[in-house]
């Protein structure tokens, strides 16, 4: 009997494993070329460092806009380093989708990143994230379809604890080049 | 409840002070702390000052919307043909006396109150009243109840139904978020006056609309209101306006 049992266990287990492998098989083989787009960000038009090192950013953003935000308009003080204005100072580019490209906006730069990570943005629903098309604009990049910047993404992390994310100079590709 | 923040100026300096020391070089070449790069702040507002308005109708003409223009432009607020649900920020108000036939006109905005009933019947703390005294709508958390409006009896605020574009980069303006009168919060904290009062000397020349600090006595404002009688709209509520017109 309970020799009987361990037998169906495992022929269970075989016809299990077959059947994962077959649904997996194409997944696998099509990897490369499906998959959620990466987000591909321009790089900004002015500065080389952001106000905080990019990883800690990409974490924090959201508190410090939200902190300061609060002392700005409640509390009076102006000027301090953490401002969506200053975000759209050196971050908006120039997207076709968005007035023919003929203004540079925050817009892309930002929801590029929130659809990937389903995060509803609304802050643009009030705050103009435009500005007028200079010289320095830059044009938006496409998303990233190849899931290979991913996995490397991922190795990365494993290997050295340190993500290097699709916005870092690695994945960049210009539409314009 | 009125937020007054205890952050004087002198302890701010002080505490700049304290910063500036932080770097301190144990020897040459040698810091201790490195000091981050200055982003200069100004701010915050404190209690000290009380930014007001003064109003003179005798100065103010029927004829003359340069104030109304003016505001319009610098925060990017305009009507769409439905007077009923159209913002106004401002608007010029025309009275006569129909016995004498006596005819004033005058500006009127949010007044600035000291106890604003519009924050007392705010349900999410979105109305609130700076420490220097200007009121505002943080729009952040206002949820569009529009209490404020009902509780305001000067009609000063407006209700945005319509979706926003253009909107001035100071100015964010959002759909289904009450606003009103900022009496230029932004041109304040970098040292400057209201657009209205700008374009009431500047453009119209009349100069009936005059800035300033009413807590600090040698202030031009407080020196006219000390010399003059002036009225402040509805007394009689105890709301205590920082508006102060002449002449009604």
């Amino acid at each position: 009997m309970k020799k009987q049992v361990i037998q169906l266990t495992g022929s269970l287990f075989l016809v299990f494993a077959v059947m994962l492998a077959l649904v997996a098989a194409p997944r696998t083989a099509g990897a490369e070329q499906s998959g959620v787009p990466l987000p591909v960000l321009s790089k900004a038009i002015k500065g080389e460092q952001c106000v905080e090192p990019a990883n800690v950013m990409r974490r924090e953003h959201m508190n410090y806009l939200t902190h300061q935000r609060d002392e700005t308009l409640r509390e009076g003080i102006r000027g301090k380093k953490y401002s969506l204005q200053q975000c759209t100072e050196c971050h908006a580019t120039a997207a076709p989708e968005i007035e023919e490209g003929k203004v540079r906006t925050l817009q892309p730069f930002c929801t590029q990143c929130h659809e990937y990570a389903a995060v509803k943005l609304d802050c643009f629903a009030c705050h103009n994230p435009t500005l007028p098309l200079d010289k320095s604009s830059r044009i938006l990049n496409t998303p990233n379809h190849d899931t290979s910047a991913l996995q490397q993404m991922i190795v990365s992390h494993l290997n050295e604890g340190v993500a290097a994310a699709p916005g870092d100079v690695n994945y960049q590709k210009e539409i314009s080049q | 409840m009125s937020g007054t923040s205890e952050f004087t100026p002198s302890r701010r300096a002080l505490l700049t002070g304290a910063g500036a020391l932080a770097g301190i070089t144990i020897a040459s070449g040698v810091t201790l702390i490195s000091v981050t790069p200055a982003h200069s702040a100004s701010g915050p507002a404190t209690s000290k000052n009380r930014w007001g308005l003064l109003i003179d109708s005798g100065k103010c003409d029927a004829g003359c919307d340069e104030c109304v223009v003016a505001c319009r432009t610098e925060q990017g607020w305009q009507g769409h043909d439905r007077p009923q649900s159209d913002p106004q920020w401002i608007r010029k108000v025309n009275l006569k006396d129909n016995k004498t036939g006596a005819a004033h006109s005058l500006p009127v905005m949010c007044q600035h109150c000291e106890n604003p009933p519009c924050v007392d019947v705010c349900p999410t703390g979105a109305s609130m009243k700076r420490a220097d005294g200007i009121v505002l709508v943080d729009k952040h958390t206002c949820i569009g109840c529009r209490y404020c409006m009902m509780a305001c009896p000067y009609k000063a605020r407006s209700f945005v139904h319509e979706d926003t574009t253009g909107q001035k980069p100071h100015m964010p303006r959002g759909k289904g978020t009450v606003e009103s009168c900022t009496l230029c919060v932004h041109r304040i904290d970098k040292g400057g006056i209201p657009a209205c009062v700008e374009a009431c000397t500047e453009k119209a020349g009349r100069g009936a609309m005059m800035f300033g600090d009413l807590n600090d006595p040698d202030s031009a404002i407080a020196k006219e209101l000390s010399k003059r009688v002036t009225t402040r709209l509805r007394a009689d509520l105890g709301l205590v306006p920082g508006v102060h017109y002449q002449g009604l």
